[in-house]
């Protein structure tokens, strides 16, 4: 009696663990309403990624379903009972065919699954650059991340923009990947797989987002006190935006009369050293350019959002947003910091 | 009256006081060269730092629950990971391991004591003061600059965060230091462990008769030679670069920032497998006795930890797939990771076979093995999935990774640790632990593993990367993580019930007897604890399960093994 007992609540444990399990699945969908992920893949690299996972998730689910299901029949079968309580089932040693079937069998498994592997990485690794491709080269800071465009001419920070492709027509941004300090990774999920930032190290990845819109991501590698505030947006521009993006972005800063006195504080305290404005005498390299700071919906990487009252606190004290960020507290009085957002603001 | 004594006052019938008494017992440990006291020192010390580093992960937990927390400082929380991950690998794991292995190599292998019994107390007391010398950073890591801190790099401690230019202070010394020392002690420890196996076997003992446990550990101390080295040099180059103005890894001067990884993964990944191994080892002493069955081919059992053992030196650079390494690396790490899968896939089927026609008894540390098989295979085919070259670009440094090696090393190596201690605690005290409260400890430690680290998939696959201390609330991670850290407190709270139930059932439990579980290698045919020098007389084995011989004189195993 009291065996069977124990049986029945071991078989419902049992069912509960795996309602558990299967409750989970679109828990966790809903629990994501804002950002998707990798599995709403929207560049090639992310695409075959997801494909190839879904078919090692079929062989992994399998083996683990067979195998799984061999350990909770065992566990019910071979319960110890009251009835045989007092003898010592049969002793068996072991069986050469029985060990050789479940050796020949993973290791054809694994010959399957390292050949699509290795498709899908050569595949995606060593595709040719086409000549229309966009070059990028992404340079990892603690803690943000500088974007220039060399045949462009741009230098943007922190959001990446892009164009896409038309449809059967591809249009791949092929990045640089360098680091300023210490190393970063670059992993927006919806449009590839991340790639690590290694000063001294060069390295490539490549994107071709379809859909316009904006992609978030963030640095996938541990690089010091914000790690986690280092932000990522990919911005897939259509290619009227993008050339317009552009177009703005290859000017200079502008030069508003109205905010002079703001533009001079910003020329005459170490603002300069860190920042460049270009057409003003700031060409600091350290920071962010700030040429065309207003085109960007963020700040301090992803922080916070780009909006006066935001810009005022940060100035005034970085560690707000961000403790541990490189920019020190400037110690301005509040009327040059409002100065100096009223001319940050005119810079679209 | 020549023989007469005179008694001088003050000296012949003092008896020492309670205070000197305690000091002489205290003495008697720090002094001591017996295996068992030192297997039992460092299992203690490994349960310590176990409840220490899981407070670290509580801690982590917390300030994690909700989106925007201000629980800790962004310093703290990167402090509390690093701690945690190299505490619970150099202060738990290898110290668990070398506990359980320093207690029961001797005695199940007929043997008195260690080879060298010395080297053995120098490797613990060397093991101990690293562990100490590490958590002085809390205190000491700045140095003369003002208030402490400990080290905040990460366990794997990329180059070139660890450089003067970004790590100024004394923290990142503190923890390459306490590796350098505590890399000793294990060296000392695995040099110890093989030579006892290999010389101090007693008559009939052929290798191919070593219990399975001593077969795992023989190997786990072979890989530890192997990758323990590279570590420890990795950390002496570091501190010449830190200190002797060296480049290797100083890449503001050409150095190499992936010459560390190398260095560390080649150590790292075997590092796991030095850790699963004597896991794996408790299994097997565990599942056959529970199941009341020999071992399923223990010819591939030997082979299969092996051929994992020469397998694991070859797969490290899977650790780092997303660093830029060539298509044909990257496919050749790809191949020797995912053939991991075949022996240890070996194993599992194994388990199974034993446990194929048995009458199992589920007391707790079978529980335990249960559990473990189940979560092993999570783990394995996680493993797979992460091996996986294109889907690891994704899924690497993610939530995933996270759940992935928490199922090898809480769900694997853990579990077997707590069998291992509902298993042998009878026999290091005497005493039976509680049965009551050791189903308590499994249900509750069960749910919340699997609340805890089952949802960290999601996170993964959902894009929450490691290593951060806070997260947006529009990235949608809010909900899931909340879920996580309750599994983490349903953990803390078994582990409690845990500690409680060694301490208590110390001074009530019930005896145990020489063999309570009706089990079959040596150790179980000498008195619970065992006395000094285990065997007064050198016993003498036919086969694999010398007491079962016993037990079972018309129907011996030594007719039937080959």
């Amino acid at each position: 009696m009291h065996q069977g007992l124990s049986l029945a609540s071991i078989r419902s444990r049992i069912c509960l663990f795996f309602w558990l399990c299967l409750a989970a699945l679109p828990a966790s969908a809903q629990a994501a309403p804002g950002m998707p992920g990798m599995l709403e893949a929207d560049s090639t690299p992310a695409r075959e990624i997801m494909g190839l996972s879904h078919f090692v998730l079929l062989i992994t689910g399998s083996i683990f379903a067979v195998v799984g299901g061999l350990l909770v029949y065992v566990i019910i079968r071979f319960r110890a009972r009251e009835a045989d309580a007092e003898h010592e089932p049969a002793q068996v040693y072991g069986s050469v065919q029985v060990e050789l079937a479940w050796t020949v069998i993973p290791v054809l498994i694994v010959v399957v699954l390292f050949l699509t592997t290795a498709r899908i990485i050569f595949a995606i690794q060593d595709a040719p650059e086409p000549a229309s491709a966009l070059d990028v080269t992404v340079i990892g800071h603690q803690f943000w991340w500088e974007f220039r465009y060399p045949k462009l001419g741009i230098v943007t920070a922190n959001e990446l923009h892009v164009p896409v492709g038309t449809p059967g027509k591809p249009f791949p941004t092929y990045l640089e990947l360098l680091s300023a300090d210490v190393d970063h990774s670059f992993w927006v999920p919806q449009l590839g797989g991340k790639t690590d930032l290694i000063p001294n190290h060069p390295n490539k990845m490549w994107i071709d987002p379809e859909k316009p819109g904006v992609y978030l991501g963030q640095c996938a590698q541990f690089c010091g006190v914000e790690h986690a505030k280092m932000l990522l947006r990919v911005y897939a521009d259509t290619p009227e935006q993008f050339e317009a993006w552009v177009k703005n972005e290859q000017r200079p800063g502008a030069q508003d009369q109205a905010v002079e006195a703001g533009r001079h504080v910003f020329e005459t305290q170490a603002c300069m050293n860190c920042h460049t404005i270009s057409g003003t005498a700031a060409k600091g390299t350290f920071g962010p350019d700030l040429t065309h700071m207003m085109s960007r919906a963020t700040i301090a990487a992803g922080a916070a959002d780009n909006t006066p009252e935001n810009l005022n606190a940060w100035i005034k004290n970085p560690n707000d947003f961000k403790p541990g960020a490189l920019m020190p507290v400037m110690q301005l009085s509040d009327e040059q910091v409002n100065e100096l957002v009223a001319y940050l603001s005119t810079l679209h | 009256m020549a023989d007469q004594t005179f008694p001088i006052p003050d000296s012949l019938d003092r008896s020492p006081s309670r205070s000197a008494a305690l000091l002489e017992w205290l003495h008697s440990w720090v002094v001591t060269v017996d295996h068992k006291r030192l297997g039992i020192l460092y299992i203690v010390y490994a349960t310590f730092f176990l409840l220490v580093a899981g407070a670290e992960a509580l801690v982590m937990r917390i300030q994690l629950a909700i989106p925007n927390n201000h629980f800790l400082s962004p310093e703290t929380y990167n402090e509390m990971f690093t701690m945690h991950g190299t505490t619970m690998v150099f202060l738990v794991g290898m110290t668990f391991i070398f506990g359980f292995g320093n207690y029961l190599v001797p005695l199940m292998i007929g043997a008195r004591d260690m080879a060298f019994p010395r080297l053995n107390a120098f490797s613990f007391w060397m093991t101990a003061f690293s562990g100490f010398l590490l958590y002085f950073s809390f205190i000491g890591g700045f140095g003369l600059y003002g208030m402490g801190s400990a080290p905040d790099i990460s366990w794997w401690a990329y180059a070139p965060l660890t450089a003067k230019a970004f790590s100024p202070g004394h923290n990142t010394d503190y923890w390459a230091i306490a590796l350098i020392v505590s890399g000793f002690g294990t060296l000392g420890a695995a040099i110890n462990t093989l030579a006892t196996a290999f010389s101090m076997r007693c008559r009939g003992m052929t290798l191919f008769r070593m219990p399975l446990f001593v077969w795992l550990l023989v190997v786990t101390s072979g890989l530890t030679l192997i990758t323990i080295t590279p570590l420890t040099a990795a950390q002496i180059m570091l501190l010449i670069d830190r200190y002797l103005g060296g480049h290797f890894f100083d890449t503001q001067a050409g150095g190499s920032a992936t010459v560390w990884m190398h260095f560390f993964w080649i150590f790292g990944h075997p590092e796991v497998y030095v850790l699963i191994l004597p896991a794996f080892g408790i299994a097997n002493e565990v599942i056959p006795v529970f199941s009341r069955k020999a071992i399923f081919g223990y010819p591939a059992m030997v082979s299969a930890s092996v051929g994992i053992a020469f397998i694991s030196i070859s797969v490290w650079a899977h650790h780092m797939f997303t660093i830029g390494m060539t298509s044909v690396s990257n496919a050749f790490f790809v191949l020797s990771t995912m053939m991991v899968g075949i022996p240890t896939g070996i194993k599992i089927f194994n388990w199974l076979a034993t446990m194929w026609g048995g009458r199992i008894r589920f007391a707790t540390p079978m529980l335990f093995c249960t559990a473990f098989v189940l979560q092993f295979l999570c783990a394995g085919l996680t493993g797979i999935m992460l091996s996986v070259a294109p889907w690891d670009w994704q899924l690497h440094n993610s939530y995933f990774v996270i759940a992935h090696f928490h199922y090898t090393l809480t769900g694997s190596f853990v579990f077997c640790m707590f069998a291992g201690f509902y298993y042998w605690y009878p026999k290091f005290t005497g005493h039976m632990l509680s049965e009551k409260l050791g189903k308590w400890h499994f249900w509750l430690f069960l749910i919340g593993f699997h609340v805890t680290f089952d949802t960290m998939h999601f996170l993964g696959i959902l894009g929450m990367p490691r290593s951060i201390y806070t997260y947006g609330a529009d990235r949608g991670w809010g909900a899931l993580n909340m879920v996580v850290s309750i599994g983490g407190m349903i953990q803390g709270i078994a582990v409690l019930i845990f500690a409680w139930n060694l301490i208590d059932s110390y001074f009530h439990g019930p005896a145990a007897g020489s063999d309570p579980w009706d089990a079959w290698t040596l150790e179980w045919s000498t008195p619970s604890p065992p006395p000094a020098y285990n065997f007064a007389t050198e016993p003498v084995v036919r086969s694999r399960r010398p007491l079962w011989d016993l037990k079972h004189p018309q129907d011996p195993d030594w007719k039937y093994e080959r």
